[in-house]
């Protein structure tokens, strides 16, 4: 890859891709060789995104002493690597003058060319690390970290020599810092995600029974898939559940995991529906706000699904068809119900001769990390909902000291109680606080993750089924094997011709599924691992973040009991 | 000085060693111990109650009834659903409970101390008989302890009782300090009440955080151990072990001086009671004494009758007055004392936890 000295100006190839070229190969790998010859910068760039991870890799790794980019702009551990900026040097040894100047009038998103690179790093480890960035930055955030280095960059045009030359690199220290680590180790996803997804604004639309909340789906992109680098769409919630539907049906049976939706609810949604305007309702919209938006975050994380141009249409279009088979009491739904409960039945009675212990081993550790997930998240809420009762609890009892305070004759214990009475009134806030990143940090991580282990077990269970198609060819073939014996003994060249071509037939058949079964093996061992490291690189985040706000909320119980002390003392 | 060194729980019941050191010649050694039974303390401080000659005192509030009753139905509860969790999580939880009955344990014997404590430091009840016959008798004192007829008798007074609060809400009050006494007392006590049962829900929302949290580490612990190293590297049980003590502290320092001064004002409003029968009898015997007179019959007798009574009416409420301002300045005293000491408790726990919460970061952030 890479060094094509024709460096000239500086930067980030990358930008290019943001602009609405003419290049509508993007999604396809395989136009990697294009890159230094194609024009199409997209391409090149896309190309580039799926060339042999080996050299990106090994790109990355020498990038990674020079960049130390700690930009911990969202906070989490922060294992961004400069790799990615390594990575991006890479594309940045496209030299394309033209390039430069396009993207350099093209881009309101992500002004000056540097935006290139820092905006995909930025984008890209927004992608990946959605799930907290997205929580923590709002839209506007991500702007700016997009900008910043964008001034930076434009700063150093120096023609990118070296590969090295995270150089240009380094002033995007903070965007690069957003990338992923996990990434960079990758070997199949060297996928930069230059994508920022962010879902706002929800807004009830219609009325009564037939309200719906729309959400504000905005994506900030360099991937030149998109038609532009920032665009914003509304969706409903049976947008997501349609998307879910196509991708699954697609995708699930190579063995993919097709990460799922948040779960329906009749109860939460008539509460909206109805106008209720009570604290219960829009803790409801927010969190299903949050979910969507890691879901969204999860799904365009896949680097095959973020291929799928379902996925584009869903980010891109002003208007989706209304995706009614999502609805649970149509008739898609009853057939989506009947068929899992025939899927349900023939799991159970499918025996698979496992002849590698890897899927065996890693579907018990599944399942059971499956229970103890359950039940943690039962403990969790329940903690939850401790934690709200003692916010309660505490607010009460703070009036009633307030009271006992004004009753009080002796006027500094009456003022001492009164500030008690305050101290115990912010302890009921800090509660409330605390409930909530209990829930939304700590309960919700968890419950995805179960949702999610449902997607990975629903792999498995697509390969035991190609596993069975394949034998069940088997067994065909043999009896049409047979059949041809039986048809030659009983001297019929007529029916013959006929069973050789069955024969014939049936051998494709077998050779075929033997090499699908092959094939989805290989892929879901592939996804198991890619899940495995982002699971763990999820929990991590999620759980800094939920003890950075425990720690948070000791330091300001800290100093309101400091603040109370001396009123006690001064009681006389 | 009196203590209580030692006590033991067997089965429903609490055994206390009650301890005295004393240079007081009434008595016959200078230190011995005894043990006694809460029963014991309930029979000293009723025996005082009607002991007439203190009408004119605050007699300190008796101390409750050991109650072990949550830890217990907790202790069972865990019993029965020891089969459904790991041995590393029954024996957290077992231990946590154990906190639990320690804490309830040594709630107990400081209110049977205190309340001790305050009888040995009050001028008049220190010499009563009753008193020194509690600390010294070495044997059993059941003989003396009620019996159903005097449980009878309680109960028949406690009715009384409310006749009187009706009484004392009535009469008319001739002296100024006794009056804004009265009103004051009424007023605080309901409102101390309420703070008081505010509170225990409180201290007890508290208590369940906690145990989620020891839930959480426990559960946490089962998981298997690579993905999910984060979290137990975590090992909320620490935390969940602060906000434990957290919560127990409060309830020592906030709850129970609520709930004590509850009860001592309960104490304080039976002295007016007191107080105000007795200017009610002085009030009757005012009116008997006119009416001896113009019938001239039993002249002498109403007017002894009479004296007795404003006698015994001016003695409660000399002493009743004295009573009530040192009550006064007790309770602000106490209540400074826990105060602070509840809001230095309170910080010394924030500031574990944050060490505790800051070196789980760091480890997560060297990972």
């Amino acid at each position: 890859m890479a060094t094509s000295s024709e460096r000239s100006p500086p930067p980030f190839p990358e930008s290019e891709d943001q602009e609405p070229d003419p290049d509508p190969a993007d999604g396809d790998s395989d136009e990697g060789e294009d890159i230094f010859t194609g024009n199409s910068k997209p391409a090149e760039i896309k190309a580039e995104r799926h060339q042999p991870p080996v050299d990106v890799t090994a790109k990355l790794q020498r990038d990674i002493p020079s960049s130390d980019p700690l930009g911990d702009l969202d906070g989490s551990g922060a294992n961004k690597k400069p790799a990615r900026d390594g990575r991006q040097a890479d594309l940045f040894t496209e030299p394309r003058s033209d390039i430069f100047s396009e993207e350099a009038a093209a881009r309101p998103a992500r002004p000056g060319p540097a935006s290139g690179s820092n905006a995909n790093s930025s984008s890209k480890s927004n992608g990946i690390h959605s799930d907290e960035e997205q929580d923590i930055f709002a839209e506007a955030t991500v702007e700016l970290s997009l900008d910043s280095p964008h001034s930076e960059r434009k700063e150093t045009p120096k023609p990118v020599t070296s590969t090295e030359s995270s150089v240009a690199v380094q002033p995007s220290a903070p965007k690069t810092a957003l990338k992923t680590m996990a990434e960079l180790e990758e070997e199949e996803s060297e996928d930069k995600f230059e994508l920022n997804i962010s879902i706002t604004n929800p807004e009830k639309v219609g009325d009564g029974m037939n309200a719906y909340m729309a959400y504000q789906v905005s994506t900030q992109t360099s991937l030149p898939m998109f038609r532009s680098k920032s665009f914003t769409v509304k969706r409903r919630f049976s947008d997501f559940l349609g998307l879910y539907e196509k991708l699954s049906e697609k995708h699930a049976q190579n063995g993919y995991i097709v990460p799922p939706p948040p779960e329906k609810s009749i109860l939460g949604m008539t509460k909206v529906k109805v106008g209720k305007e009570d604290p219960s309702s829009a803790e409801f919209v927010e969190r299903r706000r949050a979910a969507l938006e890691r879901y969204l975050q999860r799904v365009v994380a896949h680097p095959s699904l973020l291929q799928d141009p379902d996925v584009r249409e869903f980010l891109e279009r002003d208007e989706l068809p209304r995706a009614v088979n999502t609805q649970a009491l149509s008739g898609a739904g009853f057939l989506k119900m009947i068929n899992r409960a025939t899927d349900a039945v023939s799991k159970m009675t499918i025996k698979m001769n496992e002849s590698d212990i890897w899927f065996e081993e890693k579907l018990q550790e599944v399942e059971s990390e499956d229970q103890q997930l359950r039940k943690l998240h039962g403990v969790v809420e329940s903690l939850v909902n401790h934690r709200k009762d003692l916010s309660i609890n505490t607010a009460v009892f703070a009036k009633s000291v307030a009271m006992l305070g004004s009753s009080e004759d002796n006027t500094a214990l009456s003022r001492a109680l009164s500030q008690l009475a305050e101290v115990e009134d912010r302890m009921e806030q800090l509660h409330q606080e605390q409930a909530s990143s209990d829930f939304f940090v700590f309960a919700e991580l968890l419950a995805d993750y179960i949702r999610l282990l449902g997607g990975v077990r629903g792999c498995f269970d697509q390969r035991m089924k190609t596993w069975q198609r394949w034998q069940d060819a088997q067994v065909t073939l043999q009896k049409k094997r047979e059949n041809e014996a039986r048809l030659l003994w009983a001297n019929k060249p007529d029916k013959l011709q006929q069973a050789k071509e069955e024969i014939a037939e049936w051998e494709n058949k077998v050779t075929q599924y033997e090499a699908d079964f092959e094939r989805i093996s290989t892929t879901v061992r592939k996804e198991v691992l890619r899940f495995e490291k982002e699971k763990a690189r999820d929990f991590k985040n999620q759980i800094m973040k939920y003890l950075e706000s425990l720690l948070h909320s000791q330091q300001q119980l800290i100093k309101y009991w400091e603040a109370f002390l001396p009123e006690a003392k001064a009681i006389a | 000085l009196i203590d209580i060194p030692d006590a033991l729980c067997e089965r429903d019941k609490v055994k206390f060693t009650v301890h005295t050191k004393t240079t007081l010649r009434n008595f016959q050694k200078p230190e011995f111990s005894v043990p006694r039974q809460h029963e014991d303390f309930i029979w000293l401080h009723d025996t005082l109650v009607e002991t007439e000659e203190y009408a004119g005192l605050i007699i300190p509030p008796a101390p409750p009834k050991p109650d072990f009753e949550s830890p217990r139905e907790k202790m069972h509860k865990l019993g029965e659903g020891e089969a459904s969790m790991t041995k590393e999580e029954y024996a957290k939880m077992k231990q946590e409970l154990e906190a639990e009955y320690l804490a309830v344990f040594k709630k107990t014997v400081q209110v049977h101390e205190v309340f001790l404590q305050r009888l040995s430091s009050h001028p008049v009840l220190s010499r009563d008989r009753n008193f020194q016959i509690f600390l010294e008798y070495d044997q059993d004192l059941s003989v003396r302890r009620k019996n159903a007829k005097e449980v009878f008798g309680g109960f028949f007074k406690n009715m009384v009782k409310s006749a009187d609060e009706v009484l004392i809400s009535g009469i008319k009050e001739v002296d100024d300090f006794f009056d804004q006494e009265k009103t004051f007392l009424l007023d605080y006590f309901s409102k101390i009440k309420d703070s008081t049962a505010k509170a225990e829900k409180m201290t007890r929302s508290h208590k369940s955080v906690a145990e989620d949290y020891i839930h959480i580490s426990a559960t946490l612990n089962s998981l298997s151990a690579e993905d999910t190293t984060a979290l137990k590297q975590w090992v909320p049980i620490g935390h969940g072990k602060v906000e434990a003590r957290v919560a127990s502290d409060q309830e020592l320092k906030l709850t129970e001086l609520l709930r004590y001064y509850m009860r001592d004002i309960q104490a304080a409003k039976d002295l007016l009671y007191r107080r105000a029968r007795a200017l009610a009898d002085y009030e009757n015997s005012n009116k008997a004494l006119d009416k001896a007179r113009l019938k001239s019959k039993d002249v002498v007798q109403a007017q002894e009758h009479q004296e007795q009574c404003l006698q015994k009416f001016n003695k409660l409420s000399e002493s009743g007055k004295k009573e009530l301002t040192s009550f006064k300045g007790r309770r602000v005293v106490a209540f400074r004392k826990n105060l602070i000491e509840m809001a230095e408790l309170e910080i010394k726990h924030a500031k574990n936890n944050m060490s505790l919460l800051q070196s789980c970061i760091e480890l997560l952030k060297s990972n």
